[in-house]
């Protein structure tokens, strides 16, 4: 722990800062659009679409060319490689289309989960090789954002110290290199929810985890105002046999946020897991309606939570794009209302709303 | 980093967290009445009062029979072991003073710093050894929280990786007992003012620091509900040509908490370091006036910034104790407005206002 190094210089500070506080305005969050070619397969095989190229520029047309009153609660959207230079059916990139929405571009910059040998099935995250010329690339093409999904899975002995050490540790060396690029990164710590622990499991890994990456990030002078982050809600393990209501959920939650993250963090945009629609609107709500200290804003980058209704919708044909549309407004406005905590659970009918998106050690 | 461990019992986590909870609360702070026999000494020195066991007596009771307005704005008192056992004129023991007056007793449990060997003139502190009794025993005989100060020096090299890894330790070990104990752990890693560092070094050091230090606590499983901070303010080093404005202060400080000191934490009690009474509550005043998120309360635990005038009154005789009381009052009020930022500089006078207080490289 050297004391001497160096804070970004003033103009950076500013520019960060600025982005990061845009992406968790009020009502505001992040629509996770960055599946891999893999999992985007898996989606289109659930509504028995085909994993094409254009199938994949046209779902995300439907996306981006959704009305423009989808920006009152979408501030941004993260992006896979591909879909960063496909265009609309008119030509336009789509990085045009979402600036002149207001929304800002993110990129998935993470290169997987790989093994760690000698641990017990655990991972780390792999990426940094050439990242700082890829961010510089990815700033210079219209994005301002980025993230980077770590995993640790709660078993008999895991996460190990090693696990929790190494992917705190690589969360921060992404960050690092992004800011150094004029990106604000998001820094992703997903404990999974797979297993059979409580509440109170869930609660001291996530805060353990948590620790850990906010002590990698200061050994990494990561500049804290300029970055989000994207911790799981504290949840029982899915298959545990005690069932939680939102307010457990959102004390667990919150606790663990209170004892580890700091002030200067401007906002925590959690991601879904495999919750449904409808839940994780519901314990975004009750998180916000919680009371208690929360210091930073506290809202949504959900992935499958924003998108099952719409590909439910849309099943892939373009008579029913402006239905998927209409999905995605209505649960972009459910997830708005919950980051300010007034969310009347049940008040969004959607069409999947209530559908399980749990998939066992999921991987994007 | 393991993730199997308990948090405390509920009870004790409630008592915990109301204790600390009465020691910053709104207006109030604490008085840092700890000195240990040779330090208590120098002050009277500088009165040209004996150092006896009774003139020591005598002066902790002037401290402890001010009138009870004091605790208005004095919710606690940070005793030397030798204190916590005195009476008054009329036998009533100490403690019992401050009970009846509404204030809480404290007591300094370390055992003063020892070199660590190898370093480049850097310490740790040690009692450790049967802290555990000690901190029941002290439980018993009436107090509620505790005190323990570790001391970081910067210099060219310091502080060294050893240095703040140790003492991040030691402060996690001694506030894990306090609490098994029932005392809310006071945690104070000061890193000294000496030197002619800048500003922009004072705050990467405490940054670091304190890094370390929430890490530690989290390592050892501290509820951090229950416990309280004392760090330096960020200032720059005493004998740097620069001099630094109040809101320079309190914008470096305020930042270096932001970045660090997780919301879960009730309280932040300054120690005043080598600062003068006024310059103490000058800055006190600017940090709690300055725009931006702080989710603890953020005050006072000062000894020689509110005693120097004290001492100044008093001179070590009879007829002088309502002088040196008074004195008390004053400053003790002056602290209370700054708690909410309502201090006017220069309002309160005291008998010794602008005395230079530093002391090189100062134990207590």
């Amino acid at each position: 722990m050297t004391t001497y190094f160096n804070y970004p210089p003033p103009e950076l500070q500013e520019e960060l800062k600025r982005i990061a506080n845009a992406i968790v305005a009020p009502g505001k969050g992040i629509l996770a659009a960055d599946e891999s070619t893999a999992t985007i397969g898996k989606r289109f095989a659930d509504i028995s679409t085909e994993n094409t190229e254009d199938n994949r520029r046209k779902y995300r047309q439907l996306l981006f060319t959704t009305d423009d009153a989808v920006s009152n609660n979408i501030s941004g959207v993260i992006l896979f490689h591909e879909t960063l230079y496909q265009k609309a059916d008119d030509g336009t990139p789509f990085v045009e289309l979402l600036k002149k929405k207001n929304i800002i571009p993110g990129i998935k910059v993470d290169k997987g989960v790989v093994p760690l040998f000698g641990s017990e099935g655990e991972g780390t995250t792999q990426g940094l090789d050439d990242l700082d010329k890829r961010c510089a690339q990815y700033k210079k093409d219209g994005c301002d954002f980025a993230k980077w999904r770590c995993v640790l899975k709660i078993g008999k002995n895991t996460p190990s110290y090693q696990a929790i050490l190494e992917n705190a540790n690589v969360l921060a060396r992404y960050a690092s290199i992004c800011q150094a690029n004029g990106l604000v990164p998001i820094v992703e710590p997903e404990v999974l929810p797979d297993g059979d622990h409580d509440l109170d499991r869930a609660q001291k890994v996530t805060e353990t985890v948590l620790a850990a990456v906010y002590k990698a990030l200061n050994d990494h002078h990561v500049y804290l105002e300029g970055t989000l982050l994207k911790p799981n809600m504290v949840t029982a393990g899915q298959s545990c046999a005690t069932k939680f209501s939102p307010e457990d959920v959102a004390k667990a939650t919150v606790t663990a946020l209170q004892r580890t993250v700091p002030a200067a963090v401007p906002g925590v945009t959690f991601l879904s897991g495999g919750q449904t629609e409808e839940e994780a609107t519901v314990h975004l709500n009750a998180i916000n309606a919680f009371p208690g200290k929360k210091p930073w804003a506290l809202t949504f980058s959900f992935g499958r939570a924003l998108q099952a209704s719409v590909l439910r919708a849309w099943k892939g044909k373009d008579e029913t794009v402006k239905a998927g549309q209409d999905e995605l407004l209505k649960r972009a406005k459910a997830n708005g209302l919950a980051s300010v905590g007034k969310y009347q659970a049940g008040s969004i009918q959607s069409v999947a709303a209530k559908k399980s998106n749990f998939i066992q050690a999921h991987s994007y």
